[in-house]
């Protein structure tokens, strides 16, 4: 039962592991929904910055969350332009479902 | 099993069924408030772990901020759910299936290298100020990255105004360019026309 003791490095690790599978299994279900799939990508952020508070916590490195930062505010900038984006798909084809996105033809 | 165990059992409990919520709901809405609560959650492990001003900055900026962004946009698009949900439980077989692989796979590497406390979390003085340590880092060593950060969020504002701004078609406005540009021959045009006598 070492795993249910004081909280280590593996538990905080684990924890995020689950975070991102989470996201990962929340993009594979939610193709067609873009606002979920962004969502998904917060989540996955959420856990990448567990990951590097921990690391950063136990080796006493504060390098880890001095770049939790910097993913903080590009997660923020990246949802503003995903929003404004997703905004402005929706004015012009009238909804968010990923399937009527047929415009760009490559 | 201390009372810290405990209560990094019970936010990393919440955290897994609130992120699970987001994915599996049926309404966006929802979603968006169940994400609202893993952060809430995320920001109680991450004081676990004596890093207070981001827990608190991911409080403020992410949620108050970010996640009120998500909730004025999902609420202001009608969406028409039923359409997108269609395929929902025929994804499921799949999705789960690659979640728990994912999942498993990183379990195995991590419990193989990190179990046993090989590392013991440092002990942190009474004195210790995480504000205070990352102030000290960003300023000095990391101070060309912070500069750089400044110049995405300049970018992202910047990028989201242009790309939503709708200019109404009856404003007024200079276009110092083009008043520069000007001919003559667009503003006066000569006439030849004989002059006309009038009778005295």
């Amino acid at each position: 039962m070492t795993w249910l003791s004081q909280p280590t490095l593996a538990h905080y690790l684990v924890l995020g592991a689950i975070l991102f599978s989470i996201s990962v299994i929340g993009i594979f279900l939610n193709r067609r929904n873009v606002l979920i799939i962004l969502m998904a990508i917060e989540l996955m952020l959420l856990a990448v910055n567990l990951n590097f508070i921990a690391f950063s916590r136990f080796l006493g490195d504060p390098a880890g969350q001095v770049f939790v930062f910097f993913i903080l505010t590009v997660a923020a900038a990246e949802s503003a332009i995903g929003l404004a984006i997703l905004v402005l798909l929706f004015r012009n084809v009238g909804s968010i479902d990923v399937e009527d996105i047929g415009k760009l033809r490559g | 099993m201390t009372f810290q165990t405990l209560v990094f059992y019970a936010f990393a409990a919440i955290l897994i069924f609130a992120a699970l919520r987001v994915v599996t709901t049926r309404n966006t809405v929802h979603a968006a408030l169940w994400l609202v609560l893993s952060f809430f959650s995320a920001a109680g492990v991450w004081l676990l772990l004596q890093a207070e001003f981001l827990a608190i900055a991911l409080v403020l900026v992410y949620v108050g901020a970010v996640m009120v962004l998500f909730l004025f946009v999902v609420m202001m698009l009608d969406v028409n759910f039923d359409k997108m949900r269609e395929r929902f439980r025929s994804y499921i077989p799949v999705g789960a299936t690659v979640g728990i692989l994912v999942l498993g796979e990183m379990a195995l590497v991590l419990l193989g290298g990190y179990l046993g406390g090989k590392t013991p979390p440092l002990p942190a003085t009474a004195s210790y100020s995480n504000t205070r340590t990352l102030g000290l880092q960003i300023y000095t060593e990391y101070a060309y990255p912070f500069e750089i950060a400044a110049m995405i969020l300049l970018v992202a504002i910047i990028a989201a105004i242009a790309l939503t701004h709708r200019r109404r078609r009856e404003t007024k406005y200079q276009d110092p360019g083009a008043q520069v540009r000007v001919r003559r021959e667009d503003r006066l045009r000569i006439v030849q026309m004989p002059a006309e006598k009038r009778e005295p």
